[in-house]
């Protein structure tokens, strides 16, 4: 009997270290421990273009993450896009003038939604807008910008 | 003439297994509530197929890890990107080295063992035997053992990958000197639970459930001889193998494809 | 065809039976009898199916035509439930004793009765020390069957059979490779069983002295046939050249010594060519 009792606590420990082995995998590598879709708020912003974004673009703030992209549709009236954005409810006190931009991490880096505070004193709130927005910077467009513009000052 | 006289009855050998390894597995499945309701045989199994492959999964999962510390960190720092070495390592082996290679040693070493085990218990007409006993053979030996690795893979691949994470942080924080902070940031802001840790739980269960299929039933099915058992297990580890490589494509695919 | 399933006097009825392997009959067209509460004995050279036989009996394998009934059941028409209720009275001793090698003695002798009934395990602790009792192995019951010599595992493979008061036990060659004292306790313990629980047995062997000490009908097989049949005094006196033969140990005779083959000269002078 006390080889059976012996097997029980291995197979106690084998099943376990496996189940911890899982909740470190969920809580510490991936990104179920920052955000849950229960303690966050969600605002939209308005895009001329908003680029390579992507749904799961990270939302920062001073280079901090506090949110993530969470839907990007067309809207057919204004011919703008659409971009939804989860905020962590920790950071409830975002100034309703806040500006909006798509900015790109590094040269060829991802794409993600840069958020920078105004000063107003209403904050934004569930559903709200943000109103501000700067369009991502198409590289092509920037590229054809430049040549154009070297361009004409060589004519002068 | 003889060719595809061979490759018809080939195929139709190929499809006769295929037929009787299905309804082994049927009756594998209506077994499984007596053996849910007897706990100690499941116990039993989960010891034999589990406890004893957790050594040989979690130096393997170590060492894994630690290789692809090295090498994630030479290909990334080529790139002045040595930050997002946690991003690959813990992707690269959640995803896809977790579950196929803890399932790919889960066949070497656990589904090895369970088809000569039965396939000798059907030499020594144990099985037999126990069908005269009125005992079902199926339902109280395989089930348990059915379960049991059903069960075990998903805990070991977890532990494969878990223990990879921090053989890649030991190699990469701890010798080559990437920040330990971006090490796990990066990897919590990439790693999606959803898409990746619970794919590659899903990647597992499947795994599991093949290679325990497959050995139970090559042992089931085997010529009871000796020749019989050890060429049964020999197809166990070679067919868990491509089977596990192949559906791992598949899954793969369906899983990450639309990205 | 006399369906005889009515006749009392009968555990066992086959009828008719045949049944092949591949292209091989092993059993063409025979039928059997086997007594309530007498020792029947199957016996014939080897491969002969004398375990097919039993197995036939058993349900374990369907016969390609032909019934075989057991207590007035038709046993390849039961229900899978039903055939199990059936087996659950049916006790059978394997060639090699069939113990499960992951356990202990005593768990073997317990194992239908922890299977198939709801005893408290003090009981099951009795039953088990007293059918190792009746076999002469109590002292060995926490011993592994690796640990167990060919005669002692048959023995407890017969204190397990015999786990459920069965009302008929086959045995598969209960003789094959004891030495003479083993033989002797299994020869003693086949008849008392069958005298003190009134057991039907059924014997398959080939070894013709004690089977013929024990038996009290015996069916000879050869070549899917019946060559002989009666009480051991009367197989002894047939004039049939098969049983002859089987009883003498000749090495050739109406079984023939050699496999079928062709012609030995033209085979030592042919090219060697496969075939």
């Amino acid at each position: 009997m006390q080889h059976t009792r012996n097997q029980d606590t291995l197979v106690g420990l084998f099943v376990a270290s496996g189940i911890a082995g899982l909740f470190f995998l969920a809580m510490h590598v991936s990104n179920l421990s920052s955000f849950t879709d229960e303690d966050s708020y969600t605002i939209t912003a308005k895009f001329e273009n908003s680029g390579g974004l992507k749904v799961k673009s990270p939302v920062s703030a001073a280079g901090v993450k506090i949110g993530k992209v969470t839907a990007i549709t067309f809207d057919p009236k204004t011919y703008k896009s659409v971009v939804q954005l989860s905020i962590n409810s920790k950071y409830n006190t975002l100034p309703d003038d806040t500006t909006a931009s798509v900015f790109t991490a590094g040269l060829l880096g991802e794409q993600y939604v840069n958020l920078e505070p105004g000063g107003s004193d209403t904050y934004l709130k569930k559903g709200g807008e943000i109103e501000i927005t700067q369009s991502a910077i198409i590289l092509e467009k920037a590229i054809g910008q430049f040549l154009f513009k070297s361009a004409a000052e060589e004519k002068k | 003439m003889d060719f595809i006289e061979n490759l018809g009855s080939g195929t139709r050998a190929g499809f006769n297994k295929l037929g009787r390894g299905t309804h082994f597995l049927i009756q594998i499945f209506s077994g499984v509530i007596s053996v849910l309701l007897r706990p100690r045989l499941l116990l039993k199994q989960m010891y034999s197929v589990g406890v004893m492959s957790f050594l040989i999964i979690t130096i393997s999962g170590l060492f894994v890890g630690m290789v692809l510390g090295l090498q994630g960190y030479y290909t990334l720092s080529d790139f002045g990107a040595e930050e997002t070495l946690g991003v690959m390592v813990a992707a690269s082996l959640v995803r896809e080295l977790g579950p196929v290679v803890s399932a790919l040693l889960f066949a070497g070493r656990a589904g090895s063992a369970l088809t000569a085990e039965i396939g000798l218990m059907k030499a020594t007409e144990q099985l037999s035997g126990m069908e005269m006993m009125a005992i079902d053979p199926v339902k109280r030996i395989v089930t348990p053992r059915f379960l049991a690795g059903l069960i075990s893979m998903p805990l070991l691949a977890g532990l494969f990958s878990a223990v990879g994470i921090m053989g890649g942080q030991i190699v990469g924080c701890g010798l080559l000197g990437v920040d330990e902070g971006a090490y796990w940031a990066q990897m919590q802001s990439n790693i999606d639970f959803y898409d990746d840790i619970i794919n590659g739980v899903i990647k597992s269960i499947v795994f599991g459930f093949v290679t325990s299929w497959i050995a139970l039933f090559e042992g089931y099915d085997s010529i009871p001889t000796s020749e019989g058992v050890s060429r049964a297990t020999t197809r166990t580890v070679v067919n868990s193998a491509f089977t596990i490589l192949g559906l791992d494509f598949i899954l793969t695919a369906l899983m990450f494809g639309d990205h | 065809m006399n369906n005889r399933i009515s006749d009392q006097d009968n555990l066992v009825s086959v009828r008719d039976l045949t049944f092949s392997r591949g292209n091989k009959k092993i059993f063409d067209d025979i039928s059997l009898d086997f007594q309530r509460g007498k020792v029947t004995a199957i016996m014939g050279p080897s491969g002969t199916g004398k375990t097919t036989m039993l197995k036939l009996i058993g349900g374990q394998l369907f016969p390609d035509k032909g019934t075989v009934f057991v207590d007035g059941q038709n046993v390849h028409k039961l229900r899978r439930a039903d055939l199990y209720t059936l087996r659950k009275r049916l006790g059978m001793l394997f060639q090699s004793g069939a113990l499960l090698t992951d356990m202990s003695v005593f768990d073997n002798v317990a194992f239908p009765l922890r299977e198939h009934t709801q005893l408290p395990e003090s009981m099951i602790r009795t039953l088990v020390l007293m059918k190792l009792q009746a076999v002469g192995l109590r002292g060995a019951s926490q011993l592994m069957p690796n640990e167990l010599s060919g005669g002692m595992a048959r023995r407890v493979a017969l204190a397990r059979a015999i786990a459920l008061d069965p009302m008929m036990i086959m045995y598969d060659e209960p003789f094959t490779g004891q030495d003479p004292i083993s033989m002797g306790v299994l020869v003693h313990l086949i008849k008392s069983l069958n005298n003190i629980l009134g057991l039907t047995s059924i014997i398959v062997s080939h070894d013709v002295h004690d089977t013929m000490a024990i038996a009290d009908y015996i069916y000879v097989l050869s070549g899917g046939k019946i060559v002989g049949q009666g009480s051991p005094k009367e197989i002894q006196e047939s004039d049939s050249e098969w049983v002859q033969q089987f009883m003498t140990g000749a090495a050739d005779g109406p079984v023939h010594f050699h496999y079928p083959a062709k012609d030995y000269i033209d085979d030592l002078m042919s090219s060697g060519k496969r075939y």
